[in-house]
């Protein structure tokens, strides 16, 4: 063998090595590292049960140590009110942490709206947070791989990896991230992963009196929340982006945005 | 000669960059379930995520201890409330907090009892009061038992 040959051989192979690799790691095969009991985690919101009493935006504050008077939440309670002609008013007063404890709708700048009963058409609460999409646009904007997709369909993030730049705040359709006030990384509604992993309710479905928050395993057949959602009429939030959300509501409305 | 030599230095310069990036990323930084579009990142961090600690901790956790309240609250119509809503998050009491909150707050009740007339919600279905002419100043704890969902006899 010539000096060139070798050359020559060496680097093919090299180059074969890398390139495999390199392939490896993009179409690397899922199947047999599916965990035994398969779980994909969905949520269930019905927005007629929802009283507004805003315990699970309390409740996930403290169970997930975002500060309490801080502006900003995993999960927060919309209310919208419809008058009798078509006018729209909807507000979130500190998220709702302290619940809804006056009819007055909450304009902004300091301004409320006080809406006569005898107008209402209909009003309701709706409950937000994270819909853990199938397909997560945060996920695919983060240059650092901080964000991702858990086998079980839970979008986490990485503390120690998060730069703080923010792509994935301006990728979420529904607003559901923020920068943690204290730790000032990205933040965001993970289902209370360190509770569901454990057997226990997320600390938000615990706290709600009145079930309109449920959480359930999509794989699972006899789970009393797929069932809902397998043979009721549910719905979801901005499927138009094609993000396949998987928190599900029931009685949703035109009007929640 | 003159083309190789910055092609040597880019090399090397790729070389270093592969050496570092090698000491810097974690073993377990790779891909992973979710597949490469959504599943690169570091393992362990699912781990740290469990490891989280708990603090709500659900009423089955009292009743041992505060049975009296525990029966109070079971036979009333609060009983679809968690012991936590009202007094805050469990931790590891008595242990750590040694007492639990007690806020006799008109704001806690009103949360759920201001009434709002809103149909197609369960809310209006609460038998409410408007806070600006049912007894203000006086809390409502003074004349209501909150364990029992009771009216002042
Ligand atoms: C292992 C027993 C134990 C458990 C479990 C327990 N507690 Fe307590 N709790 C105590 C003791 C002991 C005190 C202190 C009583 C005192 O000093 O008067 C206390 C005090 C309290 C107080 C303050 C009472 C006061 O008069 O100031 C509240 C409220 C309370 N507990 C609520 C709860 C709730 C809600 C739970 C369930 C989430 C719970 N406790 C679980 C033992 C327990
Ligand atoms: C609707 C809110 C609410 C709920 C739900 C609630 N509490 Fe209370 N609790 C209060 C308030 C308010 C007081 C103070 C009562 C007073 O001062 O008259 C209190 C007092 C107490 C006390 C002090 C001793 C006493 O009886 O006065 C204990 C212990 C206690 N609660 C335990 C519990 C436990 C255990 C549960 C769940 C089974 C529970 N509470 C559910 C609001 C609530
Ligand atoms: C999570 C929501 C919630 C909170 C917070 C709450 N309640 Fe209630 N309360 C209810 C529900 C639900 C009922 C029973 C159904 C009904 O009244 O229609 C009820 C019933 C009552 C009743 C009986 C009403 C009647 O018509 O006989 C009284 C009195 C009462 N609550 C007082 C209080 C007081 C005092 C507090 C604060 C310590 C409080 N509630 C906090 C939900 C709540
Ligand atoms: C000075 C005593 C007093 C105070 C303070 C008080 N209430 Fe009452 N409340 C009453 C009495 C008496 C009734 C029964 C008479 C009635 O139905 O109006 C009543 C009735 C109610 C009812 C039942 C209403 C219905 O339509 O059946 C609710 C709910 C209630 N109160 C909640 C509260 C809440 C919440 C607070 C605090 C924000 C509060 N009360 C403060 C004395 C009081």
């Amino acid at each position: 063998m010539t000096r060139r040959d070798f050359f020559k051989h060496t680097l093919k192979g090299l180059g074969g090595i890398v390139l495999a690799q390199g392939l490896g790691e993009i179409f690397r095969p899922v199947a047999g590292q599916a965990s035994l009991k398969p779980v994909r985690w969905v949520f269930l919101v019905d927005t007629y049960k929802c009283i507004g009493c805003g315990f699970c935006v309390k409740a996930c504050k403290l169970e997930n140590e975002i500060p309490f008077e801080a502006n900003v939440s995993r999960t927060w309670v919309e209310r919208y009110v419809v008058t009798k002609e078509r006018k729209v008013f909807a507000d979130t007063p500190k998220e709702a942490r302290n619940g809804f404890t006056t009819g007055k709708v909450d304009l902004g700048m300091g301004r409320y709206r006080d809406i006569k009963n005898n107008e209402i058409e209909k009003a309701f609460f709706v409950p937000k947070l994270c819909n853990q999409c199938d397909k997560p646009p945060c996920v695919q904007v983060c240059p650092v791989g901080a964000t991702y997709k858990t086998g079980d369909g839970i979008t986490l993030v990485d503390r120690e990896w998060c730069i703080g730049c923010g792509y994935c705040i301006m990728a979420c359709p529904y607003g559901m991230r923020f920068i943690h006030p204290v730790i000032h990384v990205a933040e965001k509604c993970n289902f209370c992963y360190h509770r569901i992993t454990q057997g226990k309710k997320p600390a938000c479905v615990l706290a709600c009196p009145v079930s309109a928050r449920r959480i359930g395993n999509l794989k699972d057949a006899v789970d009393p929340v797929s069932k809902v959602i397998l043979t009721q009429r549910v719905e979801t939030h901005k499927g138009e982006y094609g993000t396949k959300p998987q928190v599900y509501y029931i009685g949703l409305s035109v009007e929640v945005r | 000669m003159h083309v190789f030599r910055p092609l040597i230095v880019v090399l090397a310069l790729a070389g270093t960059i592969l050496i570092v990036r090698n000491f810097i990323v974690p073993s377990d930084f790779g891909v992973h379930e979710s597949g490469y579009m959504y599943g690169w990142y570091r393992k362990s961090n699912e781990g740290e995520w469990k490891a989280v600690k708990v603090k709500y901790q659900g009423k089955e956790y009292c009743q041992d201890c505060h049975a009296e309240s525990d029966q109070q609250v079971r036979s009333s119509r609060h009983n679809l409330i968690e012991c936590e809503n009202c007094h805050g998050p469990a931790l590891e009491h008595p242990s750590n907090p040694a007492k639990l909150a007690i806020d006799r707050g008109r704001e806690l009740c009103l949360r759920c009892h201001t009434h709002l007339a809103y149909p197609t919600s369960k809310r209006s279905e609460i038998s409410g009061i408007d806070a600006e002419s049912h007894n203000p100043g006086g809390d409502c704890v003074g004349c209501h038992n909150p364990h029992q969902a009771s009216k002042p006899h």
